[in-house]
């Protein structure tokens, strides 16, 4: 592939969170004070990136209600039932096929399976909450999983993060790489949040809100929710070195 | 094209998906080992290259250091390099001795710090026509971090192949070129390079955009 031709749009830092957040305390101690160094003409390094098509997947890798499961005989998680799909486009609207999803989230009660995570709501033995998939030819992925619960953390002293679900998508170069936070569309918590406020641009909260989806619930079974992604657009470059 | 969750910036261009930090429990989805939860069949972890491969092998192992210089332990880091003919291997398999592509991470285990199984990458092209010194793309997320910060691991006994890569040159301040740069060191008669990662304040890791 000659990598030397493409490029991808850059990177609007402005309507992505700055490094710097205070009201996300966190971000304070963990955020670099050094300008970043551009690289005006990104390499081969950067330009690149792997492609999992040959990542050996599990049958019940994109459903979380089969996935944690030690034998048929054991219950089904508790929770909403809900399908969480949607298409990875690049910001020309191209699909990005064959790119690998990942998602890790809480169980209903807002509990991760997580060692570090106290928090006193119990886990579900049926729940583990991680999915991974590749998006098809047209870009599409989908997840079944139960709707996470909100969760307290020690921020402010009553903050409490939305539901949510983290969600990692590669695209093809590792200039592409995103990971974001999936919000259920009318959650009251989301603008209350402090990790949602590391935005300044009310818009580009919009694009982390998963919408419900009635058509492509199913009746009686479980809910949609859609999300689609967008990463870099990729341009050719006609003119280098001229 | 109906995208319910995009904007568009013009009529030509959608917005990309904003960032948000991969939060306190990233490990359970992308680090399942690391996260002390049972693997599935193929996980994508920090062997990128099995005994069997051609090249120099190598460990490569480092901390995370916050602004007030204490351990971060609960990043997650993931690798891109060339083999060692200076080449980028896209297709990730584990059947395959080498891969370009590896993960890691720091956990309150193992002294908090990541460590990467490999081979060191050769030199690889640059559109200049000049080659770059052998590097190890990093990019880093963690709590705290809200978009992915993108590094390059250099390795010291390159130091003439360094002092001629047009990506390193790119740095203004030839001190802050020393905070790539990993130190080689022996274990039991392993190579083994040492990067350490400081996010913020005295020594801090150059981070970069591209």
């Amino acid at each position: 592939m000659q990598y030397d031709s493409k490029r991808f749009v850059e990177r609007d830092r402005n309507w992505h969170p700055p490094a710097y957040a205070p009201g996300y305390k966190t971000s304070v101690a963990r955020s670099p004070q050094q300008a970043l160094v551009s690289m005006q003409r990104p390499t081969v390094s950067e330009l690149s990136g792997p492609d999992f098509r040959q990542l050996r997947m599990g049958p019940h890798d994109n459903d979380l209600l089969l996935n944690f499961r030690q034998d048929q005989n054991q219950g089904l998680p508790q929770g909403e039932r809900i399908i969480m799909f949607g298409r990875v486009v690049d910001q020309f609207g191209k699909p990005v096929p064959h790119t690998l999803v990942e998602m890790w989230q809480a169980n209903a009660g807002g509990r991760y399976r997580h060692r570090n995570d106290s928090y006193l709501a119990p886990l579900d033995p049926s729940f583990g909450g991680v999915g991974r998939t590749l998006t098809d030819e047209q870009g599409w992925y989908r997840f079944r999983t139960i709707k996470p619960g909100p969760y307290p953390w020690p921020n402010d002293p009553n903050s409490w993060r939305p539901s949510h679900i983290h969600v990692s998508v590669m695209g093809p170069s590792i200039s592409t790489r995103l990971i974001t936070q999936m919000y259920f569309e009318g959650d009251p918590l989301i603008p209350l949040c402090p990790i949602v406020h590391t935005l300044k641009d009310p818009e580009a909260v919009e694009t982390m809100i998963g919408r419900l989806d009635m058509a492509r619930s199913k009746p009686m079974d479980c809910l949609a929710y859609r999300f689609d992604l967008v990463v870099r657009g990729e341009l050719q470059t006609y003119f280098e070195n001229q | 094209m109906n995208q319910p969750n995009s904007r568009p910036t013009s009529e030509l261009m959608l917005r990309e998906t904003a960032s948000q930090t991969a939060g306190p429990y990233v490990h359970i989805g992308l680090a399942l080992a690391a996260a002390g939860n049972p693997t599935r069949d193929e996980e994508i972890w920090n062997e990128m290259a099995r005994p069997e491969v051609e090249g120099e092998h190598i460990e490569v192992v480092g901390t995370v250091i916050d602004g007030n210089g204490d351990l971060v332990r609960d990043a997650f880091i993931e690798a891109w390099q060339a083999d060692s003919n200076g080449e980028y291997q896209p297709e990730f398999d584990l059947e395959k001795p080498f891969n370009s592509f590896g993960r890691t991470a720091t956990t309150f285990d193992h002294g908090s710090e990541w460590s990467l199984t490999t081979v060191k990458p050769g030199p690889v092209a640059h559109a200049s026509g000049q080659s770059q010194a052998p590097h190890i793309n990093l990019a880093i997320f963690a709590r705290g971090i809200n978009i992915q910060l993108q590094t390059r691991l250099y390795f010291d006994d390159e130091a003439e192949a360094n002092a001629a890569c047009p990506v390193l040159s790119r740095i203004e301040s030839p001190a802050r070129r020393q905070t790539l740069i990993a130190k080689r060191e022996e274990v039991d008669g392993k190579v083994r390079y040492r990067l350490d990662i400081r996010l913020q304040g005295e020594g801090e890791t150059v981070f970069f955009d591209f």
